[in-house]
């Protein structure tokens, strides 16, 4: 064995025990500029040609070994440096992160958007008006006069200012005063649905002294109940996303249409519950009619030139036959439990290509 | 309304079935509620006679019967004094349910003797109060017959819900005229249901009772007849049981008699005992302050706009409303006047309301009674009871005059299609209004029979022909549709609220509908309401709100009271105020911001700031321009007055306050702890220009932006906005953004950090450029107290 061999043999070995330090130290023993091969290296220039020839490759090629042995080394030794560093980083990843937060939509908001997706398809737009209304507006433009029974049967709430007649203050009991106030405020052709809330003065399991309505109103040249019953079940099937839905108009009675219906729409039972759809027996949820020729004339349109329908409807009910709640004082108590189960996610809007159930 | 089907049978010739029937009325608009027949729960029941009665071996006051139901003798033990050998009574046998005791019949053993079955008693059977003893019936009654059929209990009761306008249909006969023009029979001439030759008035001896009518605005008509010699008693048994059926307790025939007619014929009368009357009875407007004790126990004191009936002495009657406790029949009532009057349905309908009165009297006379039948309603008023409680008639006296004048209306019958959209052939629409009682000349001119008051259009003719036509037979049309995808209708209000709705629930935020109407201590820490409810349903539901909080906060304690943790409610609404309602976005936070953590440790509340981001963060939804929003004080007095503000564009516009809610105001809502809120006024907030779906050229800047770090020394009491604002318009070409990044404070002296960035244009800045721009912020910091930290 000559020198050489011997040299390369105590350098791999040294480096194959070495941890970081030692085989830096090998390094500058070996290929430093005092090395051992690097004095081999410099002893190539004094050497002949031809000595050069044969030595030159071999020196080389320890050179070469004891640099790449190092060079392994240090990959192995920094690799089990950072495998221990990640195992003393380990954490228990079962315990909880964050929550996240999670709003919701009430249902009466949602399903006013329902609403307004359904009807803005149809052409109808969405009016307001004032809650806190006049006598005016929501009585007598109606053809319901100081002394008519229909005006008993609203329960109206009232304000004690000012003198009693047509500047009275009261809670809309209804969402028809904003056709009066739309025939007022802008021409025919005219279709507008306005939700909002109402209230009449009655408290009990089913009725609340505030409660959401939503009122339709369309006035044209030749609109018939034909138009009304085509719209109500192109409005009902498409909230309720469902093509049984069946109508039953029955004749009634408000002082404002002419003639006016009741509406039912055929529900079945369905694991004890009723759904809308089918035919097993009838649930009223609307009342229609066509619009009295006394409250288009007194929103200064010529009645024999104008006419059209109205409808309204509970907007919470609504909701309740779609999503099933069974208690209407619910809606308004705010108790963050029932908002959870019942709300809705932020990211269900409704629209048309996604369906307006959520 | 009720009615039984034999009742209405008196009046329409009909092979109809009772689900036709039912059917039928609430196809043309009479609405059904409910049918119920009482003699079904009854079936098992039957006449039973009683063979022997021996007393019991083993109990005093028990006796065993052998009872004949018609198939044989049967042992039934029996407790009641009455039962004795021949009494003929109501036997229930094994298996039939007692509906008074609520338990089923078996056979048992009482005290060792076998009981087959059992007598009833009137209460047991719900058909009476009697307990005493077991029923006992006549003689004649049919042993072994079911008891219903015998009892006549076999009729079922229809109750309709009359819509206001139909006051014809709050008597049996217009239901009756109804059904036959929709087809279920025919309508008996009213002479035969009566069983007379004809309805005419009855000729008594000598002059009509002395009544006028002095107030003819309301009461244009007082018709009356007297009768003399008469006996009161109890009311014919079919009467009693008609009444009875539908509810309404037999009293005596005379009372009985004017509530079969007003129930038969939809016509209130009113019967007097001329004995308590004293001189002229006289329909006259009240004095002001007038009282009358009326029929049920209570006195009622009148305004001059009422109508009353009187005599010499006082007033008797509120006219067509409640007749009087003092002047009514009694036993030994022998002289009465039959009062059949027209009240003015104005008149009763205002009185009735002011009074707070309600009676079948005026809900038919407010909504107006048939004008011409005065004459016809006394006649069978006056033959009812000389029928049933003899006596001597007197003449009629006709005081004052009914409104009968004719109505008409010229009809076109293609309405029915242009307005009903239901083609019906001329000929059908006349014949369904003739069998309503109109009538139609060949020209289309309809006369409305008088007792239509709600019919004065062509838009009613054509309600009364389609339903009865059929309104499900409306076929329905499709509305116009504009070509094309259909256009966008949200207004920017609409679209704005939706945004800010969404927003919030992204934010985590619950949205909840909360009452419009508060109690007055709600409101009061928000500057109490400006609109009072006269007549609220209760305290606690008022006052308008004049914020969302209130109903929040009031929201936030329950839940917390129910044990939530943490409370993001928010509300998105009306506060009304003098002037408007204006839309509001309401937020409160309460418990917990951070539940207790393992890696944040201990729970933690909301702050001020969380109020702050919440309304920068719904603003920036909304549209509004937040980077410009300044903050302000002067939330008010309901918030934290160190830990509250207002968000604003310029002085005057204020778009929302936020803050720490006031201790105060959270003990009148019992909360404890800090609550954190902010109310946004959303039409406040300026609307967006329209400039189209182009944006702006995309032109990042060419050089990279440089910072610089400026700390300083400021006075206690300066505001960071105050100074990062002075620092922002120290070099506005350069200084693109500001911003606060350190706090504090020690040995009493208050340190700011402010980061500035600076935006070089063409060239990247010099170092004597950048020191320039240094020292424009430190002079500009220096203009508001602040000093360079050395």
């Amino acid at each position: 064995m000559s020198e050489r061999d011997q040299m390369q043999r105590d350098l791999l070995a040294r480096i194959e025990s070495a941890d970081l330090d030692a085989l830096e130290a090998v390094r500058v023993t070996a290929l430093g500029k005092q090395g051992s091969i690097t004095a081999l290296l410099k002893s190539l220039g004094k050497m002949s040609p031809d000595e050069r020839q044969a030595e030159g490759p071999r020196i080389h090629a320890l050179r070469e070994a004891v640099t790449r042995a190092i060079a392994t080394r240090k990959d192995a030794l920094e690799r089990a440096a950072l495998d221990a560093k990640l195992v003393a980083e380990t954490l228990d990843m079962t315990l909880p992160a964050d929550a996240p937060l999670s709003g919701t939509v009430h249902p009466v908001s949602q399903v006013m958007d329902e609403l307004a997706e359904i009807f803005a398809d149809l052409g109808f737009a969405v009016a307001t008006g004032p809650e806190i209304e006049d006598d005016w507006h929501n009585f007598t433009a109606l053809n319901i006069p100081e002394s008519h029974p229909a005006r008993a049967m609203h329960d109206t709430f009232y304000f004690p200012d000012g003198d009693d007649g047509a500047g009275k203050m009261l809670l809309r009991t209804h969402t028809s005063p904003v056709q009066i106030r739309t025939m007022m405020a802008q021409k025919p052709p005219i279709r507008i649905i306005a939700p909002g809330r109402t209230y009449r003065s009655d408290s009990d399991a089913t009725h609340t002294p505030m409660f959401h309505q939503v009122e339709g109103l369309v006035i044209d040249k030749g609109i018939t109940l034909g138009h009304l019953k085509w719209t109500l079940e192109t409005f009902l099937k498409a909230f309720f996303e469902r093509d049984d839905i069946v109508l039953r108009l029955r004749p009634s009675y408000f002082p404002f249409t002419e003639p006016s219906a009741e509406v039912d729409v055929g529900f079945s039972i369905q694991k004890g519950k009723r759904v809308i759809g089918g035919s097993d027996g009838w649930m009223e949820v609307l009342g229609s009619g066509m619009v009295h020729p006394k409250v288009i004339a007194a929103c200064g349109l010529d009645p024999d030139e104008w006419q059209g329908f109205a409808f309204g409807c509970g907007i919470d009910r609504l909701a309740m036959l779609k999503y099933g709640m069974d208690d209407l004082r619910a809606f308004f108590d705010g108790d963050l439990r029932w908002l959870k189960h019942y709300g809705f996610s932020t990211l269900d809007v409704p629209t048309l290509s996604g369906g307006v159930g959520a | 309304m009720k009615f039984t089907l034999s009742w209405l049978k008196e009046h329409l010739d009909t092979d109809a079935t009772l689900d036709a029937i039912v059917e039928a009325l609430t196809r043309v608009g009479l609405e059904v509620e409910g049918v119920d027949n009482p003699g079904e729960k009854l079936a098992a029941f039957k006449v039973a006679r009683v063979l022997s009665a021996a007393p019991h071996p083993d109990a005093d006051k028990l006796q065993v019967l052998s009872i004949d139901a018609g198939d044989g003798p049967l042992q039934v033990v029996c407790g009641a004094p009455n039962a004795r050998s021949g009494l003929i009574g109501v036997f229930g046998p094994p298996g039939a349910f007692v509906p008074g005791g609520g338990f089923e019949l078996k056979v048992a053993a009482i005290r060792g003797v076998t009981s087959n079955g059992m007598m009833c008693s009137a209460r047991e059977l719900e058909i009476g109060e009697g307990h005493e003893g077991i029923i006992e019936l006549p003689a004649d009654a049919p042993v072994g017959a079911a008891y219903p059929d015998y009892a006549g209990l076999n009729d079922p009761v229809i109750d309709v819900s009359i819509t206001p306008n139909r006051q014809d249909c709050m008597g049996v006969r217009g239901i009756a005229r109804d059904l036959a023009a929709a087809g279920l029979g025919t309508l008996r001439p009213l002479a035969e249901v009566y069983r007379r030759d004809a309805i005419a008035p009855v000729e008594g001896e000598g002059p009509g009772p002395d009544v006028r009518t002095d107030d003819p605005q309301g009461c244009p008509a007082f018709y009356a007849q007297a009768v003399s010699g008469v006996r009161n008693g109890a009311a014919p048994e079919w009467m009693a049981r008609r009444l009875n059926a539908i509810g309404q307790k037999p009293i005596s025939v005379l009372v009985d008699i004017t509530n079969f007619v007003m129930i038969d014929l939809g016509r209130p009368l009113h019967v007097y005992d001329r004995a308590t009357i004293k001189g002229a009875l006289v329909a006259r407007a009240a004095t002001a302050g007038e009282t009358v004790l009326a029929l049920n126990g209570k006195t009622y004191t009148l305004d001059a706009g009422m109508t009353v009936i009187a005599d010499d002495t006082q007033a008797h009657d509120i006219g067509g409303v409640m007749g009087g406790e003092e002047s009514g029949v009694t036993d030994s009532t022998t002289d009465v006047l039959i009062e059949c009057a027209y009240f003015d349905p104005d008149h009763v309908a205002r009185t009735g309301q002011k009074l707070g009165l309600t009676s079948d009297a005026r809900a038919r006379f407010e909504r107006g009674v048939d004008p011409a039948f005065l004459d016809d309603g006394l006649a069978i008023a006056t033959q009812l009871v000389l029928d049933h409680c003899g006596g001597r008639p007197s003449g009629v006296t006709r005081a004052g005059t009914p409104p009968t004048q004719a109505r008409t209306i010229h009809y076109d019958p293609v309405r029915s299609e242009t307005l009903g959209g239901l083609a019906i052939p001329a000929d059908r629409q006349q014949a369904i209004l003739e069998s309503l009682g109109f009538t139609v000349d060949s020209d289309w001119t309809v006369a409305v029979p008088s007792w239509r008051r709600d019919v004065d259009g062509a838009a009613d003719l054509v309600e009364e022909v389609i339903r009865i036509e059929g309104i499900d037979k409306v076929a329905p049309v499709p509305l116009d549709r504009t070509p094309g995808v259909a256009r966008p209708t949200a207004t920017p209000e609409q679209k704005l609220e939706r945004r800010a709705r969404r927003a919030a629930a992204a934010r985590g935020l619950d949205e909840a509908v909360t009452w419009s109407f508060l109690a007055e201590s709600e409101a009061a820490p928000f500057g109490g309401g400006a609109w009072t409810l006269a007549n609220p349903i209760s305290e606690d539901l008022k006052v308008m709100r004049p914020s969302l909080l209130p109903g929040l906060l009031a929201a936030a304690e329950r839940n917390l009271k129910r044990g939530a943790q943490a409370v993001r409610l928010f509300e998105i609404g009306r506060r009304y105020l003098a002037d408007a309602e204006r839309p509001s976005l309401g937020v409160v936070l309460a418990g917990n911001r951070r539940a207790r953590h393992w890696a944040t440790g201990k729970a933690q509340g909301f702050d001020a700031f969380d109020a702050k981001a919440e309304a920068l963060a719904l603003l920036a939804a909304a549209g509004a321009p937040v980077d410009n929003v300044q903050v302000f004080g002067d939330a008010g007095t309901a918030w934290h007055p160190g830990q509250s503000g207002t968000l604003r564009l310029g002085p005057k516009t204020v778009l929302a306050a936020f803050g720490m809610v006031h201790p105060a105001t959270l003990k009148a809502f019992d909360l404890d702890g800090p609550v954190a809120a902010v109310e946004l006024y959303l039409d406040a907030i300026p609307g967006k220009r329209s400039t189209g779906f182009m944006r702006p050229a995309y032109a990042p800047p060419a050089l990279q932006a440089v910072t610089r770090d400026f700390a300083f020394t400021v006075a206690a009491d300066l505001s960071a906005d105050t100074l990062v604002r002075a620092i922002k318009g120290a070099d506005k070409q350069a200084i693109v953004a500001t911003r606060l990044f350190d706090l504090f404070e020690r040995d009493g002296v208050r340190s700011m950090a402010v980061e500035v960035t600076l935006q070089p244009a063409e060239k990247s800045f010099t170092d004597a450029e950048i020191k320039g721009i240094a020292d424009k912020v430190v002079a500009a910091a220096g203009k508001v107290g602040a000093v360079l930290r050395g």
